[in-house]
């Protein structure tokens, strides 16, 4: 009897703390919203969002560069890092010998663990000298090498492991008889790989690059190091933008000796939480169906 | 050669290209960052506390963020991992694959996808109302509550691949489910379990936007998890922030140790999987 009390009690300890996580993403929105809701009630979701003059000292918040200069990164990095996750996953998942396969996936699994710091780090070092001295000059621009560019290829290398495990994954779903049937009726691996397996595999790739965006988009550290902080909405490649996360990184210090800008500033981190929110849900719907139709 | 044989190869070179570009930036990364940082290593870096006018380039050492990031990171891996195996047990051994379990799934799917800079956020609101300041303390409960559903979820996956009737043989001797999780699901998922907490581990140690929020920074080593903290990521990004070239070379230097440490975590994680691997019954 002593150890049927035991399980039940265990088992209701365990449900608490599964609750409890389940809960502390309603938690942590609320508590946003809360604090966010001083600046939500003086001023229009439209003049947040677009208006461009960010002067918190003479209450003015808007928006628009941060939205901008976040939106042009990720989906620079995204441009970048979609076809050569692609092909790379398809050279992963079908051609590659097991031996390379099993050398390079622990490889990848590696450059996931790397802090982002570091990649920061890196991107200082070797990205920006590079656009200033050679990229920049080469097509006729000026920069200091601190822009947009800077962090797309930062964050492109950033988003490449999670992109390319979750679509090898994807691929390995795919069932090997559907390509015998492709190779039976005289066709090469290519086009096996180019109008079977991609048919199916297409919606696990778009769901690990859905992943891969939201990634790129809260990126915080790694941005901030190469991306310039200029709240100015970028007008090319080589201008200097300034992203979401880093602006509450760079200015939750003097954020509560200025009126409502503590508000503006979680209000951000708000818009970030529900932002990834809807794309993680979105990205695992469609993986959710993908490993229901393999089982 | 006819045209497919043609469009095959053509796509084939595509793809060896792309792979060598992702495993050569792998690469790129480790190389730029060794050789800017390793000549300004020093035994000094590693093993002294900055003194007066280090961050104008005198005398001193980062030993206060190496210390301080350790601390942070073990103490916010045990604190998740409190939380993440009970989890971790109750959506195997006890909800199973109801509706309950697949919305827990989603919902740390979610988690793992939200920023590290939105927990630090948070956790800020959290210490604002308790009018608590930025410690050690504090950096630890952020950092776990952003690595445990990233370890939650790892050790859900290693759960469930364990086979249903090593739990059946352990029902049948009249064990009771907390019995099984305990003696046989855990020792069982034990070095998918270790992977999990060394995956997590090495997050802790590599975030630095949640702790800048909440842990401070400070240039002695923390006494007690009330004194603010220093960490080795912070230390990389506010050294690299100086105008003062010597100093900038310590950051380079401190990316060195940052990247060594992460390095050395996956390669124990690798071999401790291995060396544990014998316990599993297959």
């Amino acid at each position: 009897m002593d150890r049927r009390l035991e399980d039940i009690f265990a088992s209701k300890l365990m449900l608490l703390a599964t609750i409890f996580s389940s809960l502390i993403l309603f938690i942590m929105a609320f508590a946003l919203f809360q604090r966010s809701n001083p600046i939500l009630r003086t001023r229009s979701l439209s003049e947040l969002f677009l208006t461009s003059s960010w002067r918190p000292m003479m209450g003015e918040f808007g928006f628009h560069p941060f939205i901008i200069g976040t939106l042009s990164v990720t989906c620079l990095s995204m441009i970048l890092a979609i076809p050569i996750c692609l092909l790379s996953t398809i050279y992963l998942a079908e051609y590659a010998p097991s031996k390379v396969r099993g050398t390079i996936k622990p490889l990848i699994d590696l450059l996931a663990g790397i802090p982002s710091v570091i990649y920061g780090l890196w991107g200082v070092l070797l990205v920006i000298p590079l656009i200033r001295y050679y990229i920049a000059p080469f097509v006729g621009a000026t920069t200091t090498g601190y822009s947009v560019l800077a962090g797309g290829i930062v964050l492109a290398i950033m988003v490449f492991p999670i992109i390319i495990s979750v679509s090898e994954e994807v691929f390995t779903t795919v069932p090997f008889e559907v390509r015998e049937a492709s190779f039976a009726l005289g066709a090469t691996k290519w086009q096996t790989v180019k109008h079977v397996v991609m048919r199916q595999a297409l919606p696990g790739f778009i769901a690990a690059t859905i992943l891969g965006f939201s990634r790129a988009f809260g990126e915080t550290m790694a941005v901030l190091m190469v991306i310039g902080n200029v709240a100015k909405a970028p007008s090319s490649l080589f201008d200097p933008a300034y992203s979401l996360p880093a602006l509450i990184a760079n200015n939750y210090g003097e954020m509560m000796s200025i009126p409502l800008y503590d508000s503006a500033l979680l209000f951000a981190a708000l818009i970030l939480l529900l932002l990834m929110a809807f794309f993680s849900i979105l990205a695992r719907i469609v993986l959710l169906r993908i490993e229901r139709r393999s089982v | 050669m006819n045209k497919r044989k043609l469009e095959e190869a053509f796509f084939k070179g595509l793809m060896l290209l792309s792979t060598s570009i992702v495993v050569g930036s792998l690469l790129a990364v480790f190389a730029v960052v060794i050789l800017n940082g390793a000549p300004a290593l020093s035994l000094s870096m590693l093993t002294q506390t900055p003194k007066g006018g280090y961050y104008l380039g005198k005398e001193g050492g980062i030993l206060n963020a190496i210390i301080g990031s350790v601390y942070l990171a073990i103490g916010a891996t045990a604190l998740a991992f409190l939380l993440s195996l009970p989890i971790a047990l109750y959506l195997n051994e006890y909800a199973r694959k109801s509706r309950f379990a697949s919305l827990t799934r989603l919902s740390l799917d979610v988690l793992w996808g939200i920023p590290s800079i939105v927990y630090g956020a948070f956790a800020f609101i959290i210490m604002l109302y308790l009018g608590a300041r930025a410690s050690l303390l504090w950096g630890i409960i952020t950092v776990s509550l952003f690595v445990f559903p990233i370890m939650t979820r790892a050790i859900d996956e290693v759960m469930k691949m364990s086979p249903f009737k090593l739990r059946e043989a352990s029902y049948a001797l009249g064990s009771t489910r907390l019995e099984t999780a305990l003696k046989v699901v855990t020792r069982q998922a034990l070095p998918g379990m270790l992977t999990a907490v060394l995956l997590a581990f090495g997050r802790g140690i590599g975030d630095a936007a949640s702790v800048l929020l909440t842990a401070g920074y400070t240039d002695s080593v923390p006494h007690s998890l009330f004194d603010p903290v220093a960490t080795l990521p912070l230390a990389v990004f506010f050294q690299l922030g100086t105008p003062i070239p010597e100093v900038q070379q310590r950051a380079y230097a401190s990316g060195v140790i940052l990247l060594v440490l992460v390095l050395l975590l996956s390669i124990a994680s690798r071999l401790s999987t291995r060396k544990f691997m014998k316990y599993v019954i297959k």
